[in-house]
């Protein structure tokens, strides 16, 4: 996994609340048995006409959002089924980094395991950005992993949460089963206690 | 240190599986948690059995593990001799392969035990009270109904789980759904699910692990409190879970793998144990009177866009921010109009099936609607089972005529329509009464129009060609 410290990057609106799983990637795309590769369907059915061609008004076939690497988006954003090829389309796209109000749980997991950063902010601060990401490719945004800041075009700064272990992740690149194979010892005890205490298990 | 509780003093249900399972706790609340069960489909899995094999690891517990095709098999009966669709055949065959090379528990796609994954699970009894069930899609939670902790996860986390047979979690909040009374007749588990979701929103139970609880849910059946935990997640909730009772305990027993003898007794002793405490800690408590829910439909492109049946299509204007856009998206989507009644919604399809509303009691509740009676003009109706064993069930019953002799395909088990990777799909611009669990925009084909519902209520529309309270259409109304 490609470690995430900083990015400065072209972000691209979607003021959309409850962008789906189905709308990032849908489902005919999710026959593949690999994990790379989706980037061109990536919002697949906003982003094409039924005749294959692009629509002009989606966001990221605008020329000044193309190189987007950031997505601004309405709340609840990565709703709906657990397909990582979300998350896979998004980084084979070139995006690392979706800031919302909200997230879904399990669409929210799965960017960590992919080196992408999904980004909770208050409300008013997801306004201001998003009217800054309208202003297209001259609206820089900076994302500051280590001090847990967004800084807008002009400035502002703005601090988030972010879990402490899951920092330490994605900062260094670190696969999580790499980590779990050294408690192999603590494994081993639980399942040998419920092999006496739970056998049916 | 193993097992220790979060705290000490009264515990949710919740609770008390997360602490029996902690494997590892680190000071800042980072716990390993064991797995007891991870069910595997064809979709999620095979980019996580590659990477097992990229790194030279193996199935951890391959006796825990259970794979099934679903999401991408055709449901007629052609597919004995293999699947069309070139990218799906090899999307099955890899299933096929990483269950032999790796030795997990598997039912092949022509074996009468396979299904949908959330209905083989507890039907095979691999699911039980108390356990800890993983599955690489979002409607695990279908298994919380029997008191485990169920829930979704990505590919890197199945393959975490294949690996390591535990799982890296922080304790979620816990949350209390109470559905107090009875409900009335021709309102079903279907409803109360959908009308949580209308209260609560789509994101109203993020952070979340919601416990139903209430006299509503008592009087439901196994297949119904599955109905209800299955979409949990649409909820925006990490798992749903019910806690066992007796119906729990003899739906269970005898199931192929559920405990037998001596281990029976200690399981069904440790099984009444879980329960949330009187005065375990709630973090946020919603009630909802069973006798206010009403048989509800979905007229937009989100879950919470449910209503009664009596009521009218929504204006973008009756709702505030971000939601006026999408309401206007979806209204556009749906090809509808504000201010039209919900009865007047004329419907091309009807779907009966998936792993919310594909059991046994489901196709009962839909034939007893049908029986004797025939699709309108012009619609077109498919029944898919959960699993082949819930298709023989109904055949058994002689259901499989009454959806016949209605003018209904008869199908054989899967995901089918519900999510449209298989060759059951809508056309553009095609509008579907549906009891699966997802209305986007896409969801069921290309374009394709989804009204979520009861399987009585998508029964009644097959009826009349749109969409109807079913209670127009009950021999003999009971009285409340």
């Amino acid at each position: 996994m490609d470690k995430f410290t900083t990015l400065t990057g072209i972000a691209a609106p979607m003021p959309l609340v409850n962008i789906d799983t189905d709308m990032i990637i849908p489902k005919q795309f999710l026959k593949t048995i690999h994990r790379s590769g989706l980037g061109k369907n990536l919002f697949d059915e906003m982003r094409y006409f039924p005749d294959g061609t692009e629509n002009p008004a989606f966001v990221l076939n605008k020329p000044a959002y193309r190189d987007a690497q950031i997505i601004v988006a309405g709340d609840n954003f990565g709703c709906g089924s657990s397909r990582e090829h979300a998350p896979w389309a998004l980084l084979d796209y070139g995006i690392r980094c979706v800031i919302s109000t909200s997230f879904a749980d399990i669409f929210y997991n799965n960017c960590f395991k992919n080196g992408i950063l999904p980004i909770v902010l208050p409300p008013d601060a997801v306004e201001a950005l998003m009217k800054d990401a309208e202003n297209g490719a001259n609206a820089r945004l900076t994302v500051d992993l280590e001090s847990q800041t967004v800084t807008g075009a002009d400035g502002t700064a703005y601090p988030f949460e972010m879990d402490p272990h899951r920092k330490h992740c994605l900062l260094n690149g670190l696969d999580d089963i790499g980590l779990t194979m050294e408690k192999a010892p603590a494994i081993e005890a639980y399942e040998a206690r419920i092999a006496q205490s739970q056998p049916w298990v | 240190m193993t097992g220790t509780p979060t705290h000490s003093g009264p515990r949710t249900l919740y609770d008390k599986i997360f602490d029996a399972h902690v494997v590892d706790r680190q000071p800042d609340g980072t716990c390993l948690l064991y797995i007891d069960r991870h069910l595997v489909h064809e979709v999620t899995s095979p980019q996580a059995f590659e990477g097992l094999r990229m790194s030279g690891r193996k199935v951890r517990r391959p006796d825990q593990t259970i794979a099934v095709p679903d999401h991408n098999v055709p449901t007629t009966p052609d597919r004995v001799v293999g699947i069309e669709n070139p990218e799906g055949r090899i999307q099955v065959a890899e299933l096929d392969r990483n269950a032999r090379d790796f030795g997990v528990n598997y039912y092949p796609m022509n074996d009468i035990r396979q299904g949908i994954v959330h209905i083989v699970g507890p039907e095979q009894g691999w699911t039980l009270p108390g356990m800890t069930v993983v599955c690489g899609d979002s409607h695990t939670a279908t298994h919380g109904a029997f008191g485990a902790l169920a829930h979704g996860i990505g590919t890197s986390e199945v393959e975490h789980v294949l690996a390591t047979q535990t799982l890296i979690q922080k304790k979620s909040k816990n949350m209390k759904v109470e559905i107090t009374g009875k409900l009335r007749p021709g309102v079903t588990a279907k409803d109360i699910t959908l009308s949580i979701i209308g209260h609560t929103g789509t994101a109203g139970g993020t952070g979340y692990v919601i416990e139903y609880c209430g006299q509503a849910i008592r009087d439901l059946s196994m297949e119904g409190r599955m109905t209800v935990c299955n979409m949990a997640i649409e909820g925006g909730a990490r798992a749903g879970l019910i806690a066992p009772d007796e119906k729990t305990f003899e739906y269970v027993k005898g199931r192929p793998h559920a405990p037998k003898g001596a281990a029976w007794e200690a399981a069904l002793a440790w099984w009444k144990t879980l329960f949330s405490d009187e005065g375990a800690h709630w973090d946020k408590v919603v009630t909802i009177r069973g006798e206010d829910i009403e048989p509800v439909v979905t007229w937009g492109t989100s879950p919470e866009d449910v209503l009664p049946i009596g009521a009218t299509v929504p204006a973008p204007q009756d709702f505030g921010g971000g939601k006026v856009e999408a309401a206007r998206r979806s209204l556009d989507y749906m090809g509808l109009k504000p201010g039209m009644k919900l009865t007047d919604i004329k419907v091309d399809a009807v779907f009966i099936g998936s792993c919310t509303n594909g059991r046994i009691e489901d196709l009962r509740a839909a034939a007893e609607v049908l029986r004797g009676k025939h699709l309108a003009p012009g619609v077109r109706g498919m029944v898919v089972p959960g699993s082949g064993l819930v298709r023989m069930q109904a055949e058994e019953e002689g259901l499989d005529r009454i959806f016949t002799d209605a003018g209904f395909e008869w199908r054989l088990a899967g995901c089918s329509m519900c999510l449209g990777m298989n060759p059951d799909q809508l056309a553009p611009g095609e509008r579907c009464a549906a009891t699966s669990n997802r209305n986007f925009e896409g969801r069921m084909g290309r374009g394709g129009r989804t009204h979520l519902m009861s399987p009585v209520m998508a029964a009644a529309a097959a009826v009349t060609g749109h969409l109807t309270d079913v209670r127009e259409l009950m021999a003999a109304p009971v009285d409340a």
